[in-house]
């Protein structure tokens, strides 16, 4: 087959993945040669504003404009461009919160730059990707770089042992994902997405298809942590230091249901209700396991852990009705959940005793007398991961619902949207322990700008999202979404 | 042109005293004084501006004026304000509680008194914004949006179990709330609008009312709350402190009653006549059931709280009876309520400042004390009970003599909730006011200060005024019933009638009626 990359310039709509590429390789280059191991803070900031350049390049210039690449490998069209530019803000903004407590959380090693760009390589790919061979490069690519990211403290057992869980069972989930491929391959003879379609319509929908399909599913419900696959999930949250479980509760979240979605939609399209159903099995499952599991958590990074997991369930509510609108509703749920998520942990990390970091739900108590602005904006998260009107989290659950209930899904709806009310118990108790209990004990001033940077950020956006970001954010998740079918 | 945003203007301008509010960081008394003034003046500000709104508004026209209209997020939620008869009073009742409110709390508050005047701002905002909204998703905005800063009211500044009355509060209410918005997404599946104006002119499958109006249902009957919905109420009521108490009863609950008016009644009418009986039967068991629970409480804001589950069990007879009595004794009961509520939880907060119990036994013979505060309290009394002459009679007289064209059996019941509320009202007053003073922590209790004169004695002579002339409420509410009432029954067919209207019964009726 000859190669559709008659020069240099066809490059362009791939440029943004490369130039992340050389980025990482320029600043571990740099890092070996300059730095000691423990002044790393440059090499962040300079990892930061390439991010932030190369997501303008691709918001505003439309990154090259929209291009197949590679003989259908890769694409660049308005889905990928807006989920990358999701990753690239939510990456951005968890290394800019490591900065303050990198060296307490053993994580001030010039390497995790270089990881971080390179995950998000490795995410930009897998967002971009239509063929099930760059989807599983991406994939592998930042999994990887998770795996080390989880266990860099290695010193705290803890830690490794999370990396370590994380790799055991992201490598099996990579294997299921893996095997299902080769059933799609051998049932269709197509390894790109559109194509797999087209030979879906053509006729060939056959039992190993579907087998495909379920291990297919089954290998992306594990990076997006849906139950029942989500068994790694609280461990690792738990386990991994705090601003890489800020990180691995925003950017991969995204990346990995951007690739939920178009393995769904572009290839699977011809067979909506085979799929249909395990999504409503997943989502189902998600919400409910996740509201009573989260109820029982005294820990605050495990208690996320499950919310995390009931968000995704609530996410795939809108993937469910199988339409455009319910995509836009994704998107638009993934953009509100990974801003409460980073302005959540601008809040966890900058709140301390003299034991150090704060992890117990109990230990907030009286926050809002010492840390005001912290405890507001905490407060803020929590009743919009709620979903409770004005706030941010309202609309996102309003879009996928609404999603919902156009493709008439209306027992989904109401499970959910019951669950939303049970998971209000264990959001409301973090308002009740900062806002109505009496302070146990003195809490520390956590110095650096960054986390009120972040935390004023995301505050600002989730409170006035209804009169901000939410008019110019739903017309841009529309068009997205509309890019897919 | 003012009625281009004037109801933006009323909506916001609390926002505004947030903000505001945010830069004032001091802990100091002189920062609190500050804290103070600035949202009683800001309130007073969306009062004001709510009054000349009312002064322009066009009451001969049953449509929705001073409308704002935009696309706003996506296709489906806009940017719609506009008011007609039915709320534009309503509107105008939530503008006055708020600096009510803020007078009441000015020397009782003391611990974080700039938060609690940013959440009555935003409370404010968020109320006004429910009445005045045109948009069914933004009526639910507002309308939730009202569980955050009230579940903070309770929860921070509330009594000794204070925790549970506000995990209380807001779980019924979510729980409710959340199956009223999946049915409001279906209607904009439906008509392909959340345009309030438009949905009135939408006729939904009779089969499909059925559940929208159950999901309704869900979220009003807890709002209002009906029997056997309440069981947060009086919790909430009694350890919210007494700012929140007021808000709660006095606009609040008008959600509930407010939402089957807008939406239950007009969108649905097939399915509100199907559940009118339903409704009746709960109405009457919630006036007769929750007066025999006031009888017996021994704290006395849950006995007044459970009067107001009695009193809205008015409102929701009249609005299901479908006749224009009814419908407009409603309103009138909605804003008479109120005012009253409203004024009971203020005179009942006058002596808890004082003595810091609740308890109706640690109170008697306030009188030979508190002359003032006994003539005050005597006419909130008396209004309660809705004698004639009061506001109180105007909105009970009306909804029963709707009701009575509909079912007689209903005025039957609610009539004999009327004498129990004497029973419980006048038993309570008779306890704390009359008798001896004999207990020595009263002997050195004071009467009424200034402050707490100046938000009684507007009340206690809005609540007389209307007693005796409530033609400016009824006028208002007037064109804009008719018009709702002659929807429901073009679409049920006409009520039949088991009494003959008389030919003026549309005229309001004199005070001086005998009951």
């Amino acid at each position: 087959m000859a190669s559709d990359l008659q020069s240099l310039g066809a490059l362009g709509p791939i440029l943004p993945e490369i130039a992340m590429a050389i980025a990482a390789l320029v600043l571990l280059l740099v890092g070996v040669i300059f730095l000691k191991r423990e002044n790393s803070a440059v090499l962040n900031w300079v990892a930061i504003a390439v991010m932030v350049v190369i997501a303008g390049y691709i918001g505003f210039f439309r990154g090259g404009g929209d291009a197949v690449l590679f003989n259908g490998g890769f694409i660049n069209d308005e889905f990928s461009r807006l989920l990358k530019v999701l990753v690239i803000g939510a990456s951005a903004f968890s290394l800019l919160m490591t900065l303050p407590s990198a060296r307490e959380h053993g994580i001030a090693k010039f390497e995790y730059a270089v990881l971080m760009l390179l995950a998000n390589v490795g995410m930009m790919l897998m967002i971009s990707a239509n063929d099930l061979m760059t989807l599983y490069v991406g994939l592998e690519l930042q999994s990887l770089a998770f795996y080390v990211m989880a266990a860099m403290h290695r010193e705290n057992a803890k830690a490794t042992e999370a990396g370590l869980k994380y790799f055991v069972l992201g490598a099996l989930a990579s294997g299921l994902l893996l095997y299902g491929a080769s059933l799609v391959y051998g049932f269709t003879g197509q390894t790109q997405l559109d194509q797999i379609a087209h030979a879906i319509s053509m006729g060939s929908r056959s039992v190993g298809l579907i087998f495909g399909l379920v291990f297919l599913l089954a290998g992306v419900a594990f990076k997006i942590a849906a139950v029942p696959f989500h068994m790694w999930t609280p461990d690792v949250y738990e386990g991994a230091p705090t601003p890489v479980t800020a990180f691995f509760g925003t950017a991969p979240k995204v990346a990995a249901m951007a690739l939920f979605i178009r393995i769904v939609t572009v290839s699977f399209g011809p067979i909506v209700h085979d799929w249909q159903q395990i999504v409503i099995f997943l989502s189902i499952a998600s919400m409910v396991l996740a509201s009573f599991a989260a109820i029982g958590q005294q820990g605050l990074k495990r208690m996320i852990a499950y919310s995390a997991i009931g968000h995704m369930g609530f996410a795939l509510v809108g993937l469910s009705a199988g339409t455009a609108n319910g995509v836009e509703g994704v998107i638009v749920y993934l953009a509100i959940y990974m801003t409460m998520t980073v302005g959540f942990f601008a809040c966890l990390l900058s709140i301390k005793t003299k034991d150090g970091f704060v992890d117990n739900i109990a230990d907030l108590a009286g926050l809002s007398r010492t840390r005001p602005f912290v405890a507001a904006m905490m407060a803020v998260m929590m009743f919009s991961y709620v979903g409770l009107p004005p706030l941010g989290g309202f609309f996102a659950k309003w879009q996928v619902f609404l999603a919902a209930i156009e493709a008439h899904l209306f027992v989904l709806a109401v499970i959910g949207v019951l669950m939303s009310a049970v998971s209000a118990f264990y959001y409301l108790r973090i308002v009740k322990t900062m806002y109505f209990d009496e302070p146990k004990h003195e809490f520390e001033v956590v110095p650096g700008g960054e986390l009120t940077f972040a935390m004023a950020v995301s505050g600002f956006l989730i409170i006035t999202y209804y009169l901000t970001v939410g008019s110019p954010l739903t017309a841009w998740a529309h068009v997205a979404a509309g890019s897919l079918f | 042109m003012i009625s281009y945003w004037i109801l933006s203007a009323i909506t916001f301008v609390p926002l505004v005293g947030v903000v505001i509010l945010l830069f004032i960081s001091g802990r100091d008394a002189a920062s609190e004084n500050l804290a103070r003034w600035i949202a009683l003046v800001v309130s007073l500000l969306a009062f004001i501006l709510s009054l000349v709104m009312w002064s322009r508004f066009d009451p001969t026209q049953s449509g929705f004026q001073f409308v704002e209209n935009y696309q706003w997020i996506g296709s489906s939620i806009g940017y719609r304000m506009g008011v007609d008869g039915i709320s534009v009073l309503l509107v105008v009742l939530a503008a006055l509680m708020v600096p009510i409110c803020v007078i009441a709390s000015w020397n009782s508050v003391h611990t974080r008194v700039r938060d609690y005047m940013i959440v009555f701002l935003v409370i404010d905002t968020l109320m006004i914004g429910a009445f005045a909204t045109l948009d069914l998703a933004m009526f639910y905005v507002f309308f939730e949006g009202t569980l955050i800063p009230m579940f903070l009211i309770i929860g921070i500044w509330g009594g000794a179990r204070r925790i549970q009355a506000s995990y209380k509060f807001f779980f019924y209410t979510f729980t409710g709330s959340v199956l009223m918005l999946l049915a409001i997404m279906a209607m904009y599946w439906q008509a392909g609008t959340t345009d309030i104006s438009k949905l009135l002119t939408v006729h939904f499958p009779p089969g499909m009312q059925v559940w929208l109006w159950l999901a309704f249902f869900a979220s009003f009957a807890v709002k209002l709350p009906m029997w056997p919905f309440h069981r947060w109420l009086p919790e909430a009521h009694v350890e919210a402190p007494t700012g929140g108490s007021v808000l709660l009863a006095a606009i609040l609950l008008k959600f509930g009653g407010y939402g089957f008016l807008r939406f239950s009644l007009p969108m649905f009418p097939d399915a509100s006549h199907q559940f009118a009986n339903f409704m009746f039967v709960l109405s009457v068991a919630a006036i007769i059931l929750t007066s025999l629970v006031a009888l017996v409480q021994d704290d006395m804001k849950k006995l007044i709280a459970y009067s107001s589950v009695a009193h809205m069990g008015f409102v929701t007879i009249g609005i299901f009876s479908g006749t224009i009595n009814g419908v407009q004794g409603a309103v009138f009961q909605m804003i008479s309520h109120g005012l009253i509520s409203g004024a009971l939880f203020l005179t009942v907060g006058v002596v808890y400042d004082r003595m810091h119990t609740r308890e109706i036994a640690a109170y008697g013979g306030l009188v030979h004390r508190m002359p003032r505060y006994a003539a005050v309290f005597m006419v909130f009394t008396m209004a309660n009970i809705g004698l004639p002459g009061t506001s109180g009679f105007i909105g009970e007289f009306l909804t029963m003599i709707g009701a009575f064209q509909v079912s007689t059996w209903t005025v039957f019941g609610a009539m004999v909730g009327v004498i129990l509320s004497a029973s419980y009202a006048l038993w309570l007053y008779r306890r704390m006011i009359f008798g001896v003073l004999s207990k020595d922590s009263l002997k050195g209790i004071l009467d009424l200060n200034l402050q707490e004169k100046l938000i009684l004695i507007p009340l206690l002579l809005l609540i007389i005024f209307f007693g005796f002339y409530p033609a400016p409420l009824l006028n208002a509410t007037a064109a804009s019933s008719h018009a709702i009432v002659a929807q429901y029954q073009a679409a049920v067919g006409p009520t039949p009638a088991i009494v003959k209207p008389a030919p003026a019964a549309a005229a309001p009726a004199p005070a001086d009626a005998a009951k």
